[in-house]
């Protein structure tokens, strides 16, 4: 159990900045999840909370001591890697001990603690196995034991599911969530898989070109995304985002087409004809007659619900997302509820909020 | 189709052992005729069994000019593991240096290890030797192998072979607390075992065949190898014993031949796997 701590942290690998300061609380036993596109900086991070990379500038405190500088080994930290890297020589008992050994535990103390957490993953007939004698999500699991073992401060999870097929991915998602409760050990986990993100953590980072755009528990990222970059990145299918001017007296929002949208929760900020971009999700765009016509270029059935992408009369795309088969024809009708409405700039991509 | 292919190739490969093996029959078969008959042109495929003696008489007796052969091969096998082993640690720790740390001029000291490929023993043989004389190291043992050791190849090929493990693996291992020298002992030679042994095989034989090094640097017969005495059994005087020679020859190939057939199983997987 630890607090950890990140203070303005920079990176630069030469003349290129690629995290322009990271400031980061993480309270103990909490699990924070970094998600964003690839390049967005978030396994750098990672990589610099393990001291696998020196920081430009900035400081790393792990349970009130400063880490900085010191050695990947001398942290107590232990990581999960993305391909596993497993000791492929050695077999699953001696890859979760190793570490251990060079700590010069005692011999009876290793296999008490090797074989306490095969039982807590499932490992134990395993244990005199190769890693290629493996299937993937037990290597997986050999490489989350490895980890466990040491007994760290704090767990480190490089994207350790995306060499996983689909179901053995929901599995372990969910393993790695009770494991990581009952362990209760603090705990960073970078993904680009944005239903990784929502599902595992207690809390959300989304980095977008090395800069934290979004802080949050995952239900008001979704709910409350700080701009349209956030919005678009979080929901599957992506947020609707349209072009609209603000209404005079800043109460409603016109669409490219015409169509005025009031605000339910009040007024915003701003003359009138500010350019925004508003957002809402497919699944918020109800069908409803005497709406505006929606003409449907593509039909995605997923079983239990009917993605519809289609055009507004202007030419705007516009996705929908509706429950069962979609029996409709060619052309419908939608509107949007303004409740669900969410309000940006559209210069800054901020999100609006109403004026108090 | 396929059974055809598969008895062309067959005999095509049945073929070429037989062109391989015909040459050290011969030798075998000319080590058991008495001394004169390949003088006489006389060569034999049946060996005569009741001379196969001249194979004991020169391992214990030697020939003419020469010590026995038993201390030859005693002679050889050393010098070839002393040029396999220390051209293995050098390399290992070179190829090491290379790859896993930052350093100023490590470009600059990889090329300088790449050039030396241009520059085996047989053209700076003059300054090799003058460098052996001032270190007093001519007519020793260690003279015989040391100058042989250092190797660009095999540095070469380490080089490679270390490149290719995952970066994930050198920082899973500095997670756990590894140091440098743990890590090259605990991860990187046991992943890299396979190609160890490949080359162990490889720099064994060479070592081995050397020539002309050891005919430059030794002249106390108590280091002749077994390929220097082969040739100082040759033409001594007039009539040279070719029974002798022809036996020296064959005894000569049984220590490369058991180095490579009880590794050939490691052998294969290091050439062609590449385990990682």
């Amino acid at each position: 159990m630890a607090t950890l701590v990140i203070e303005n942290l920079r990176k630069s690998f030469g003349p290129i900045e690629v995290l322009h300061g990271i400031d980061l609380e993480l309270a103990s036993g909490e699990m924070l999840v970094i998600v964003g596109a690839s390049g967005c900086g978030k396994s750098t991070l990672l990589r610099l909370v393990a001291g696998l990379e020196e920081p430009t500038a900035g400081r790393i405190i792990l349970d009130g001591r400063d880490v900085t500088r010191l050695d990947p080994s001398a942290r107590d930290i232990a990581m999960v890697f993305q391909n596993y890297a497993l000791y492929p020589h050695m077999s699953v008992f001696d890859n979760m001990a190793y570490g251990l050994r060079i700590r010069g535990l005692p011999k009876a103390e290793i296999g008490r603690r090797v074989q306490e957490t095969a039982a807590l993953l499932g490992l134990e007939p395993l244990l005199a196995r190769k890693p290629r004698q493996l299937s993937g999500g037990q290597r997986q699991r050999v490489a989350m034991g490895r980890a466990i073992v040491r007994e760290p401060k704090l767990f480190l999870f490089d994207e350790p599911l995306s060499n996983l097929d689909a179901k053995l991915r929901v599995s372990m998602r969910a393993e790695i969530r009770r494991l990581q409760r009952r362990l209760g050990v603090t705990s960073l986990y970078v993904t680009h898989d944005q239903v990784e993100a929502m599902t595992l953590g207690d809390r959300l980072l989304v980095m977008h070109l090395g800069v934290p755009v979004q802080l949050a528990t995952p239900m008001e990222v979704f709910d409350r995304p700080a701009n349209t970059y956030v919005a678009g990145f979080i929901g599957t299918p992506a947020m609707n985002l349209l072009d609209a001017t603000l209404t005079a007296g800043g109460t409603a929002a016109r669409l490219a087409g015409g169509t005025v949208l009031a605000f339910a929760d009040g007024r915003r900020e701003g003359e009138e004809g500010r350019q925004l971009t508003v957002g809402i999700r497919p699944e918020h765009v109800r069908l409803e007659a005497g709406g505006m016509a929606l003409a449907i270029d593509l039909v995605e059935p997923l079983g239990s619900e009917t993605v519809l992408l289609g055009r507004l009369e202007d030419e705007t795309l516009l996705s929908v997302k509706v429950h069962g088969a979609w029996t409709g024809g060619e052309r419908t009708q939608v509107s949007i509820p303004p409740a669900s409405l969410h309000v940006f700039d559209s210069r800054s991509g901020l999100r609006l909020d109403p004026v108090r | 189709m396929r059974r055809s292919a598969n008895w062309l190739a067959h005999s095509v490969l049945i073929l070429g052992a037989l062109l391989f093996a015909l040459p050290i029959w011969l030798a075998f078969c000319a080590a058991t005729l008495d001394p004169a008959a390949i003088d006489r042109g006389e060569l034999s495929l049946i060996p005569r069994l009741d001379h196969i003696g001249s194979f004991w008489d020169v391992l214990v007796h030697g020939g003419p000019g020469v010590p026995p052969v038993w201390r030859m091969l005693v002679v050889s096998f050393g010098m070839a593991l002393a040029i396999a082993i220390g051209k293995i640690v050098i390399s290992i720790l070179s190829a090491f240096a290379v790859v896993f740390f930052r350093f100023p001029l490590r470009r600059t000291a990889f090329w300088a290890i790449f050039v030396t490929l241009m520059l085996p023993v047989e053209v700076r043989i003059i300054p090799t030797y003058a460098v052996m004389g001032d270190l007093h190291m001519i007519d020793t043992f260690p003279g015989l192998a040391v100058p042989l050791i250092a190797s660009a190849t095999a540095t070469l090929l380490f080089r490679q072979t270390f490149a290719a493990i995952p970066d994930e693996l050198v920082e899973a291992a500095r997670m756990d607390g590894a140091g440098p020298l743990r890590f090259l002992k605990d991860i990187l030679i046991p992943v890299s075992a396979a190609n160890l042994a490949a080359l162990f095989v490889i720099l064994f034989v060479y070592g081995w065949n050397q020539y002309l090094w050891p005919l430059v640097v030794a002249t106390s017969p108590n280091l002749d190898t077994i390929v220097i005495g082969i040739v100082k059994m040759i033409g001594i005087d007039t009539s040279t014993e070719w029974n002798k020679v022809m036996a020296t020859a064959v005894i000569a190939l049984i220590p490369p031949v058991a180095v490579v057939v009880s590794m050939q199983r490691w052998f294969v997987r290091g050439l062609t796997e590449g385990e990682k």
